[in-house]
């Protein structure tokens, strides 16, 4: 074991190499740039045996990352923002596939309005891409999860792809400690890659062949299936990573502080960790408020989030819009909620393009939520 | 730096006892982030457990100031936030101070160390706000720290600190100087110089 003090980056590289997939394809943008570049002096040192492949656009690394996972290999890539976007037809094509890439993305904005920093429109946007979707909120978290990751997504169980999501700077450029274990306890814990289907030469299959509407909702069915079992999974690998490693960052939310609580604030990413320092000045002044920090947005999870609404009334934080609707996060609690629970949801919009939400604005949101000055959904700290 | 308390905003105190937060100031190219992670790094070296460094989130220029912040605290730092009310405030380039308000947000008992040929008493703001001045381009010149032929004041700055930080002592920064040029052992060795000689040359008006 040693500490590695390092940015979220070149952490989460770590991890991926440590994971030793056997094809790594990237392309470069910002703010993942310095993930991928440290992967390449992995490779330099010749400390990564992988095959690296540098490609001309984000479509062609996820492309390549399909081919090679079909082919049996484990696979590894990151991007962020725009390229991203340019991943989604393929994005949709791995997990269609039933290919266990594991990728990381640095939430990024998207433009024009050209912005580098960090909001989740990227990743939140692909949600409905069968990829299973997790949001870090530290370093220690990014090494951890990214090992996670792909013992869940080669999961026989599973057999799809995870993305693993990091905040823009806050978390991909800010150097925070993390514990790194021995490569056999890596090793031990993610085992080697057995494919589900792989294409081989020795026995020829035929794949991604036309099916006809007698057949094809089979294929989504399968797919949803797996997320759900990821439901159960998740919390299994995290308990297991903990019993391995010692550390252990919450499975599909985080719990924090909610004993007793009457309000709960939901939240994701960097704004998840903040968040505990506005919960504990809270609770300081007596108010009944806990944070269950949301890991996993796919699979959602509804049946937590509605028990959650049984205790207590739910504050939503969301670095998201879904244009012409709400945040993302506020719309799919509200929608767990639905039928089974009285608890009141209020939602807010903040950090957007990177603005910067610290532990006293969260702690206003909740106070405006709680003393019921809050509109059902607004924007905050963007009044203007 | 020593007391259990700290004034964080108006009406809170921060969760953490003992969190010390630093900002620096210099000009692109002059290795503020470097500073930034080396000072985290040997922080967590001298028992700190929660550390972090980071940039000011942006595009970064050559020769335009750049800032660059490092948190110290004795237990995990959840703050994501960017530092509003420093500690202390690291100066590497005095000129910058034309064109950057520096004590912006400064606690009232917060320090100021400046790269400079002036004593804390030249500073009007002395008056005010506990100030530490150092000579560290003549330093970096002394040992042929230069990059580019321009000298780099980043690693001599951060053999000050431990005069006006009780949290992070001169061994540490020595050390982690020494492993982020172990491919460079001498260059490594003419910083840790530089870290000492600045350290004993420090003033302070306090």
């Amino acid at each position: 074991m040693t500490i590695m003090m390092d940015t979220g980056n070149r952490i989460g590289a770590k991890a991926a190499v440590m994971a030793k997939p056997e094809v790594v394809a990237a392309y470069p943008i910002t703010p993942q740039t310095t993930m991928v570049e440290a992967i390449a002096e992995y490779v330099a040192r010749g400390e990564f045996k992988g095959e690296y492949i540098c490609v001309e656009s984000e479509h062609s690394a996820m492309s390549a990352c399909i081919g090679a996972s079909a082919a049996g290999s484990r696979t590894f890539t990151a991007t962020s923002s725009h390229g991203l976007l340019l991943m989604h037809e393929m994005l949709h094509w791995a997990a269609l596939a039933r290919l266990p890439v594991v990728m990381c993305n640095i939430n990024r904005v998207i433009g024009p309005g050209w912005n580098i920093w960090v909001d989740e429109n990227d990743s939140i946007s692909q949600r409905d891409t069968g990829w299973i979707q997790f949001y870090c909120s530290s370093n220690q978290e990014i090494f951890d999860t990214v090992i996670q990751a792909f013992k869940l997504a080669e999961h026989q169980k599973i057999v799809l792809p995870v993305m693993v999501n990091l905040n823009a700077f806050i978390l991909s450029h800010t150097s925070m400690p993390a514990e790194i274990p021995e490569q056999q306890t890596v090793d031990d814990f993610v085992g080697k890659y057995v494919p589900h289907w792989k294409l081989d030469i020795d026995n020829p299959i035929t794949f991604g062949n036309i099916i006809g509407p007698e057949h094809y909702y089979k294929v989504r069915r399968a797919m949803q299936e797996a997320q759900q079992n990821a439901k159960q999974l998740i919390p299994q690998i995290a308990k297991d990573w903990k019993k391995a490693s010692g550390y252990f960052h919450g499975d599909l939310l985080e719990y924090y502080k909610c004993e007793g609580a009457e309000h709960i604030l939901l939240s994701m990413g960097a704004i998840g960790a903040e968040s505990k320092i506005a919960i504990d000045e809270m609770q300081k002044a007596g108010i009944k408020i806990g944070l269950a920090r949301v890991r996993v947005i796919r699979p959602f999870p509804a049946e937590e989030i509605r028990k959650l609404g049984k205790q207590a009334d739910l504050i939503i934080i969301d670095r998201n819009i879904s244009i012409g609707s709400e945040g993302v996060l506020f719309n799919e609690a509200k929608a767990a909620l639905y039928g089974e629970s009285e608890a009141k949801a209020t939602g807010f919009i903040a950090g957007l393009g990177g603005k910067d939400v610290t532990y006293k604005d969260i702690e206003t949101m909740c106070r405006k939520a709680m003393n019921g000055s809050a509109k059902k959904q607004e924007w905050y700290g963007m009044e203007d | 730096m020593g007391h259990l308390h700290f004034e964080f905003r108006e009406g809170s105190i921060v969760s953490s006892k003992s969190l010390v937060e630093i900002c620096f100031h210099g000009r692109g190219g002059q290795g503020a982030v470097t500073a930034a992670n080396l000072l985290a790094s040997a922080a967590l070296q001298d028992g700190n457990k929660g550390v972090q460094a980071f940039p000011l989130f942006g595009a970064e220029r050559r020769g335009a100031p750049v800032k660059a912040f490092t948190r110290i605290a004795d237990e995990e730092i959840h703050l994501r936030s960017e530092i509003y009310n420093p500690d202390i405030v690291i100066v590497l380039d005095e000129s910058i101070m034309e064109i950057v308000d520096v004590l912006k947000g400064v606690k009232e008992d917060g320090k100021i160390l400046i790269n400079t040929r002036k004593k804390p008493r030249d500073f009007e703001f002395s008056k005010q706000y506990h100030v530490a001045t150092v000579d560290a381009t003549s330093i970096a010149l002394k040992y042929d720290i230069l990059v580019g032929g321009i000298p780099v004041v980043n690693t001599p700055i951060l053999g000050s600190v431990p005069k006006i930080l009780n949290q992070v002592t001169l061994k540490s920064i020595q050390q982690v100087i020494k492993s982020k040029w172990t491919g460079k052992k001498e260059l490594g060795e003419r910083n840790v110089k530089a870290t000492q000689d600045a350290f004993d040359q420090t003033e302070v008006n306090f």
